[in-house]
């Protein structure tokens, strides 16, 4: 069922090099200018971060195993850019327009990046109340899977999916990405902090004391009893 | 190597050019002729995050919290109210917690899913963080992850780990490294490193 985004607890992929202390924040200029042009492609308003998000995800797994990072991002906007009709195909192989665009005005200008950077995109909203208290056991929906759209977004991991956990903190409603990532509206709903034992996630070879805590929005999420 | 890079034809990107700072360039130039985007602001974007913003933000916050107890509780209780009042707030930190490392818990953030990460308070993740291994083994395997970062924890430590899968941000409040009794704030935040924000490093005392 899983995409090939959802890689917690997979095996084989070797060490985890980290970064010599003076290592630049981007390692190229083009990792730069992907990072930029996305989030001033986001300011068009075609799409949401959960759509954005989910266009990464469904690449072809053997193109999100073999492209770096950024390629993965500049990948995912030309195809928003083409399925939104921002531009067309055409105009992605020539490199070149054809013509203007209606969206033209909603250009990000130099001017403004500082406040479009501040003032962020806060998800939380006004929704129902929670289902489930502090400290309950709740048991998470197997298998991890969009319920509205096959294939769609999720972010409930598989590797925590059929599990048990305990309610640690309730962050309010937020904007539920198996929805707002398909067209379906912010449909916000309660969300968790739910913390699961390593060894009921991993097994024996887990240390007994370890714990791996999601943040869970409650579709995600069943009563566990005893 | 002509079409090494087309896997998949359906897709949109496939007819991009195979070098990836070719692939950018045409996306600018096409983006850029449509009147969509202006390259100023490209400019202006990528010095915000290569010069301003950046862990050094986060280390304020964590200095500030050794050496001011109504602060740290203040921070610990409401992270997004107290780092929006040092102006932290924005993209990708909209909504932040912060978790204490104790002789008990040492807490350690991983995005199993994607990369989220406080940019706010850390900047752009750097690119292990990003990396297909420390995204798969940071949650199984957190504790070998570690000695990869040569971090050794305390006999006393379990290890909680933080999957960032909803728009909650995390960041790390390191215990406070031996040796630094009487220093300011001013003089602590260089002793805060990223990592140690992450949870994939440890906060080091002063070099003697």
């Amino acid at each position: 069922m899983s995409r090939v985004h959802d890689m917690g607890g997979r095996f084989g992929d070797g060490a985890v090099i980290p970064d010599l202390p003076d290592a630049p924040v981007f390692e190229k200029d083009w990792h730069a200018r992907t990072l930029a042009i996305t989030l001033a492609a986001g300011a068009l308003g075609q799409w949401n971060l959960d759509i954005s998000r989910h266009a990464r995800e469904r690449l072809a797994p053997k193109d999100y195993s073999r492209l770096s990072y950024y390629e993965k991002w500049i990948a995912a906007l030309a195809d928003l850019l083409v399925e939104k009709g921002v531009v067309t195909r055409e105009e992605l192989r020539a490199g070149h327009a054809e013509g203007g665009s209606p969206l033209a005005e909603r250009k990000l200008l130099a001017a403004n990046v500082g406040a479009v950077l501040a003032k962020g995109g806060p998800v939380d909203r006004a929704g129902t109340a929670p289902k489930f208290k502090m400290s309950d056991n709740v048991r998470t929906i197997h298998p991890a899977a969009n319920r509205f759209v096959a294939g769609g977004h999720t972010r409930l991991p598989s590797y925590a999916s059929g599990q048990t956990g305990e309610v640690r903190a309730f962050h309010g409603c937020h904007i539920f990405p198996d929805a707002h990532a398909h067209g379906r509206g912010e449909d916000p709903r309660p969300i968790y902090a739910v913390a699961f034992p390593a060894q009921a996630l991993w097994g024996p070879s887990a240390d007994p004391r370890d714990e791996v805590i999601l943040d869970l929005w409650e579709p995600y999420l069943e009563p566990a009893h005893g | 190597m002509p079409h090494d890079h087309a896997h998949d034809p359906d897709h949109a990107h496939a007819v991009l050019p195979s070098e990836p700072a070719l692939r950018v360039k045409a996306l600018e130039t096409l983006l850029t002729e449509k009147g969509l985007v202006d390259p100023a602001a490209l400019d202006e974007i990528i010095d915000s995050y290569q010069d301003k913003i950046g862990p050094k933000n986060g280390a304020k916050v964590i200095a500030r919290a050794w050496t001011d107890p109504a602060f740290k509780a203040a921070l610990l209780a409401d992270g997004t109210a107290a780092v929006s009042e040092m102006g932290f707030y924005g993209r990708q930190g909209e909504h932040v917690t912060v978790v204490e490392n104790t002789p008990e818990v040492h807490n350690m953030v991983v995005c199993t899913l994607c990369s989220c990460y406080p940019w706010p308070l850390l900047g752009i993740p750097p690119a292990w963080y990003k990396s297909d291994a420390y995204r798969a083994r940071a949650v199984r395997e957190p504790r070998a992850v570690l000695a990869e970062f040569g971090v050794t924890l305390l006999p006393t430590q379990k290890v909680r780990v933080w999957d960032s899968t909803a728009e909650m941000r995390y960041l790390v409040l390191p215990m406070r490294p031996e040796g630094t009794e009487g220093m300011s704030a001013a003089e602590l935040a260089p002793l805060v490193s990223r990592d140690a924000m992450v949870g994939t490093g440890i906060a080091r005392g002063p070099k003697p």
